[in-house]
């Protein structure tokens, strides 16, 4: 494999830039990101608010995970879900055991087992599987995790079925009282997994080994003339990615009670790569935004609409053409403009342009929103309602103004774009020379 | 015997199948080095867009023109989505085609919902060609022969017999000099592209009445696709041929013959267990090769990867 199988990084990035003595970590984020997952719940203390964060929690353990492979060590998985799976499933099952033995076994340790599981798994599956990067290792994870989700419907014992395995968390050894029946006792174990498990992903990706995988995956050949085994260093980093990932399936399994075999199919592989991806994969919090991002689209689009998955994958494209660096790319960018102290001349450039655009969005998902029901609703059923109005869809009125909306939206963007492009020069280019 | 001699006809059909989409894969990978997720989903697009036309001009005008739109939406995607993507690395740009898989389904189902359409066999196709002991085998299965045979040796006759085939040989194996020769080298990755992806049109068009015109048949076939080309080796058509018809030939071949673990367990000299439900070992025993069938390819895949990781025919280095 060539260079170019990898994501290449730009070294004058300073977020990627190699530090000296690069165990010592600036300790106000990991601060801040302590308080406000205890504080959460005092600010949203409603049961959806907690069921929520709970999914995103989960969902920023395993994109995190996720992201030691994707881009930390430049390799593309298309069945990182099994992972998380089986560890779920091992979890469940220790779950079981415990109900029946009764053995002495406190819940917050369930998501160790989980991670050992994981970790086992992709030790197996690694040993062949990490030989090369880019698209051999991309087919292999495809079809190891295809095989291994059709198994599910075969090894019942294990994998339950259709109906999958199902548990009880409040039957094991109390833990300083706390039985975890209550949901928001569920929400601090999680919170505290969380913390444990992005510190220790942040502080391998310090280590050397840590380090090792970004050579690999710039450069392979390199890291093998410096006397680095290029496989071994993939193969380090799946087994490490399969143990966190196989902890967020150990949380999945403590708040959900339950795993099938959706967890493990190509469809939650796909989300994983979707979410880290749109978070950014060039920077270690680039997956946490991710997972943010997306569970609150999820969840906030699929009370509104059953197109969500639709939208879902236009950002996802459009992420992958367009701002291949994520979310964190686009709020890093703006990093050498607030160090130069000119954010300032940007704001109004983004007003200018940003607010057209926004609502050209919108007028863009409102036609899709009326073609789908003029197509699909039931005959007779002409009334819709998009973006709080109630019109009929088969009526040309609500179709004109939609599209002038969007067309006259479209147009200011056009228009004021090329001030905006302007401005973003300006603001990045230092006062008294050009850059 | 004479079951055999189905089987071996429903196993060249599905192999063919395969091929066709395989043959498409293997090429665009051979060329830029990409695999195209979003391949199985031109298949799907083929079978609708041919659904479509049939409504209205009848079977052979979607055949005739459902896989010339999808080689041109195969060709704009590589103009305007591949190359823009391919200055980032070839991971950004296997992920931009698992999104438009993605992509692509939702918007089938979008457009034409979550049902399987009525896309049917033609009345001329619709009869019995002949029987084998009773077996009936019907008229359209021999036409899908038919046309991925033709399909197959031309492709074979333009790839090694036609100067533009010696172009895109040449093209694959070294762009530059190529290109230098006054070739534009990035139209006939266009071409090639589109082409590849109207194989799978053509695919599509002919698969979906016997195997279901449904949102989710990209999926069916998708991975199965994948497997097939790296089990034949990446980039090689002998290779995709090959693996096409091995896996058409397995899975048929699991499928009809019912044959049970616990048998073979027997055989080898297990005795089955008393008490079998409280086994742990009890869903070995009870395995059947039907159920089986469809995860066959995958566990030949990693058995390839393990001991030829390069695939049956594929260069080492690829």
């Amino acid at each position: 494999m060539s260079e170019q199988d990898q994501i290449t990084t730009d070294p004058t990035k300073p977020a990627q830039r190699m530090r000296a003595g690069s165990m010592t970590i600036s300790a106000t984020p990991w601060i801040i990101a302590a308080v406000l997952l205890i504080a959460m719940p005092y600010l949203f203390p409603s049961r959806s608010a907690l069921t929520i964060m709970n999914q995103m929690s989960i969902t920023i353990v395993f994109a995190l995970a996720y992201n030691m492979l994707l881009g930390q060590g430049g390799m593309l998985s298309f069945g990182h879900a099994v992972y998380m799976g089986v560890g779920g499933f091992v979890a469940v099952h220790v779950m079981n055991l415990i109900s029946d033995t009764g053995a002495p076994f406190p819940m917050p340790f369930l998501p160790i087992v989980g991670g050992l599981f994981g970790m086992g798994l992709a030790m197996i599956v690694g040993s062949f599987s990490t030989r090369s990067a880019g698209t051999v290792f991309a087919m292999i994870s495809l079809g190891v995790g295809e095989l291994i989700a059709a198994c599910s419907v075969i090894i019942v014992v294990f994998f339950g079925g259709e109906e999958g395995v199902s548990g009880y968390r409040d039957e094991g050894l109390p833990f300083f009282g706390f039985d975890f029946a209550q949901q928001i006792e569920v929400y601090y174990l999680i919170a505290a997994w969380l913390m444990i498990s992005a510190l220790l992903m942040y502080l391998y990706s310090r280590t050397p080994i840590g380090r090792m995988a970004n050579a690999v995956r710039d450069n392979p050949e390199r890291a093998e003339f410096l006397g680095y085994s290029a496989r071994w260093v993939r193969y380090y980093s799946f087994a490490a990615s399969g143990f966190f990932a196989g902890i967020a399936g150990g949380l999945f399994a403590i708040n959900y009670e339950i795993l099938t075999e959706e967890n493990l199919n190509t469809a939650s592989s796909g989300v994983i790569l979707l979410v880290t991806f749109l978070g950014g994969v060039g920077f270690f919090f680039g997956p946490i935004i991710g997972a943010i991002a997306f569970t609150l689209l999820q969840t906030v689009l699929s009370l509104h609409t059953e197109l969500w998955a639709f939208y879902a994958g236009v950002l996802f494209v459009a992420t992958v053409m367009f701002f291949p660096g994520g979310l964190a790319g686009l709020i890093m960018m703006h990093v050498p403009v607030f160090q130069i102290g000119k954010a300032k001349q940007l704001v109004l450039p983004y007003f200018k342009t940003l607010i057209p655009g926004a609502v050209a969005v919108l007028g863009v998902s409102a036609l899709v929103e009326m073609t789908f029901h003029y197509r699909h609703a039931a005959t007779g059923d002409n009334e819709m309602t998009v973006f709080w109005t109630t019109f009929d869809s088969h009526a040309i009125l609500p179709w004109v103004i939609a599209l002038v909306v969007t067309f006259g939206a479209l147009y200011l963007t056009r228009l004021n774009a090329p001030s905006l492009r302007e401005a973003w020069a300006e603001a990045n280019t230092p006062d008294g020379g050009a850059a | 015997m004479d079951l055999i001699l189905v089987n071996i006809i429903d196993g060249l059909v599905t192999g063919l199948l395969l091929f066709m989409l395989s043959a498409g894969l293997t090429l665009i990978f051979s060329m830029m080095g990409v695999l195209n997720f979003a391949h199985a989903s031109f298949y799907m697009l083929g079978a609708y867009f041919a659904y479509q036309i049939s409504l209205a001009l009848g079977f052979w005008m979607g055949l005739l023109i459902a896989p010339l739109i999808v080689g041109v939406m195969g060709a704009g995607v590589e103009r305007y989505g591949l190359r823009r993507v391919h200055q980032y690395g070839h991971v950004p740009e296997l992920i931009f085609t698992f999104g438009l898989a993605l992509l692509i389904e939702e918007l089938v189902q979008f457009i034409w919902g979550k049902n399987q359409m009525p896309y049917q066999v033609p009345d001329v196709l619709n009869f019995t060609a002949f029987a084998i002991a009773g077996n009936s085998i019907p008229a359209y299965k021999i036409f899908m022969i038919f046309i991925s045979v033709a399909i197959f040796i031309g492709l074979l006759y333009v790839l090694t017999r036609t100067r533009v085939g010696m172009i895109i040989q040449a093209a694959l194996s070294y762009p530059r000099t190529v290109e230098s020769l006054g070739h534009n080298v990035p139209l006939i990755f266009m071409g090639v592209f589109g082409v590849g992806t109207a194989l799978a049109g053509v695919a599509g068009v002919i698969a979906g009445p016997v195997l279901g015109t449904f949102p989710g048949m990209a999926f069916v076939l998708g991975s199965i696709v994948f497997v097939t080309i790296v089990i034949g080796g990446l980039g090689s058509l002998w290779g995709a041929l090959v693996a096409s018809l091995l896996i058409g030939w397995v899975t048929t071949f699991a499928k009809s013959y019912n044959i049970a673990m616990s048998d073979i367990l027997n055989g080898i000299g297990f005795s089955t267990p008393e008490n079998l439900s409280d086994s742990l070992w009890r869903d070995l025993w009870t395995v059947t090769s039907p159920q089986i069938a469809d995860i066959l390819p995958y566990i030949l895949m990693v058995l390839i990867l393990i001991f030829r990781p390069y695939g049956l025919f594929g260069k080492r280095d690829a």
